[in-house]
């Protein structure tokens, strides 16, 4: 009787969740995280406000993305951020072609580079305060620093991947440097490069508002230890979330866009 | 001769190098004398050399040295601890892997030396921001290389294993464990070298701590000749770990 009554379900269909298990697991996890944020901000066992609660960091949330303000720091960070790139990554570029291109270059310049490329650049803001002022010139400076060298670095290991049937082809037509450089280099080169920048965007974005927090009246940074200044932590967060946002949004940015590439290319 | 040739004589692209730093020092020299460049901007190359020994001796650089290496061995054992016990955890459950490889390359990738402010207000201004940043930061990389030498260990090595009918634990310990230790190397030095950046940096920034310290205090006198020695000192230093833990990692590194 015990068998007649129980409900046989197909055997496709009785294992089956609504949703996959890898995205059931990630919004429990999600959630287990709010909640235990939650949870800790209502209980008080951190100091007064370290934890607000997260109604107070979405408001404060809404409260910034609603403020004129806030926009004219974001474009003036988004100004320093870019005028930094154009620096840092043009001039890395140049330099990793002239190391790339070159056997004596590479081991005489590249050496140097390749170790001074990990010491922290946040260390020279002192100097760039000197040189530039405390303006925006000396974060523009930092950024572009920070982004000089992952950009050089790929750019001299792109230039050796080149196939040299390539660079035979552009010199059996006679190219000149600009033209080797512009039909032949950069195009054989662009992957590299692509992720030259996505990792010089990562740190230009890390040097210039590192800068802004120590130094400056403007800009994310300036916010961000404004409010710390100020212990308005809601803001805090709410600016830290903005960031996080900006800087993995970029980096998937350019990673398409080196992706779009290869789709047109096959 | 060509510039192929030249490069292989194994002397002459150091001496290059070496030749051409030491040409821009003199030409910056130089010009400073002349009063092209400005020396209350850039002091005289000769000033920050001499500045050298009196930083050393002065700002007592020595035991700020051992401050800024005992924070970054703290982080280091984090990083060590927690990323290395993480990559096993995510290389064990799969589906766990599965639902958050994503997250932890996203967090090697973000800034996050950026929420420095917070651990400001969390553990304040003192050590163990300094420490926690640098366990936040060398994390990441640690994890993801240990999952990476986990996963991509020789399908025959674990069939050694099961073919002498080894526990898991035996499996782990015996097997993969060592066999992922050179991949897992590579994290550490990552680790290693992300939690120095942003010790020195955090340093810098919160004005507290060691060499980092130094930089700001040394600015903050207006001491540009001192300034610039100790930036040079601390780029000496990453440098030196970043060579050592290099040779660390190729002697760890098993012959091809």
């Amino acid at each position: 009787m015990a068998e007649a009554g129980r409900l046989i379900l197909p055997a496709g269909r009785a294992r089956r969740l609504p949703v996959h298990p890898v995205t059931a697991l990630r919004i429990a996890i999600i959630v287990a995280v709010l909640a235990t944020w939650e949870a800790v901000a209502a209980s008080g066992l951190l100091y007064r406000d370290v934890v607000p609660s997260l109604v107070a960091i979405s408001r404060a949330l809404v409260e910034t993305l609603s403020d004129k303000l806030f926009f004219w720091h974001l474009g003036t960070t988004f100004y320093e951020i870019g005028i930094a790139l154009v620096i840092g990554g043009l001039s890395g570029l140049a330099v990793g072609i002239a190391l790339g291109g070159s056997k004596l270059m590479e081991k005489a310049f590249e050496p140097l580079l390749y170790y001074l490329g990990p010491t922290p650049k946040i260390i020279f803001f002192p100097v760039m305060i000197m040189w530039f002022g405390v303006g925006p010139g000396s974060k523009v400076a930092m950024g572009a620093i920070s982004c000089f060298f992952p950009v050089a670095l790929n750019a001299a290991g792109g230039m050796r991947q080149i196939d040299k049937i390539l660079i035979r082809v552009g010199r059996s037509f006679r190219a000149n440097t600009w033209q080797m450089v512009t039909k032949i280099y950069l195009p054989a080169m662009r992957h590299p490069i692509i992720n030259g920048v996505r990792l010089g965007l990562g740190v230009a974005l890390i040097g210039t508002l590192l800068a802004e927090t120590k130094l400056s009246n403007r800009g994310i940074g300036f916010l961000v230890i404004q409010a710390y200044s100020l212990f308005n932590m809601p803001q805090m967060y709410s600016l830290i979330i903005i960031l996080f946002v900006i800087a993995i949004g970029a980096n998937a940015l350019i990673g398409r866009l080196g992706g779009l590439d290869d789709i047109k290319r096959f | 001769m060509s510039t192929a040739t030249l490069a292989k004589n194994r002397w002459l692209p150091i001496a290059l190098g070496l030749g051409s730093l030491v040409a821009v020092i003199v030409l910056v020299e130089a010009l400073i004398r002349l009063g092209w460049i400005n020396r209350f901007i850039v002091p005289m190359p000769s000033e920050i050399f001499l500045a050298f020994p009196r930083v050393v001796r002065e700002e007592d650089v020595v035991s700020r040295f051992l401050l800024t290496a005992g924070e970054a061995f703290s982080a280091s054992i984090l990083v060590t601890l927690f990323g290395v016990a993480g990559g096993v955890l995510l290389h064990q459950f799969r589906l766990l892997r599965q639902a958050t490889e994503t997250w932890v390359a996203a967090m090697a990738a973000a800034p996050l030396v950026l929420i420095y402010p917070l651990y400001l207000v969390i553990f304040g201004r003192s050590a163990t921001t300094i420490v926690m940043m640098g366990f936040t930061a060398g994390l990441a990389p640690t994890v993801l290389k240990t999952l990476e030498g986990l996963s991509s260990t020789r399908r025959v090595l674990i069939n050694v294993g099961r073919s002498f009918n080894l526990t898991r634990s035996q499996q782990f310990w015996k097997i993969l464990f060592p066999a992922a230790l050179p991949t897992i190397f590579v994290g550490l030095r990552l680790g290693l070298i992300f939690a120095l950046i942003n010790i020195v940096g955090v340093e810098f920034l919160i004005n507290f701590g060691g060499l980092g310290q130094l930089i700001n205090e040394l600015a903050e006198r207006y001491d540009l000749a001192g300034t610039y020695a100790s930036i040079c000192f601390v780029i000496l230093v990453s440098v030196c770990v970043f060579v050592l833990t290099e040779r660390l990692e190729r002697w760890l590194r098993p012959v091809d």
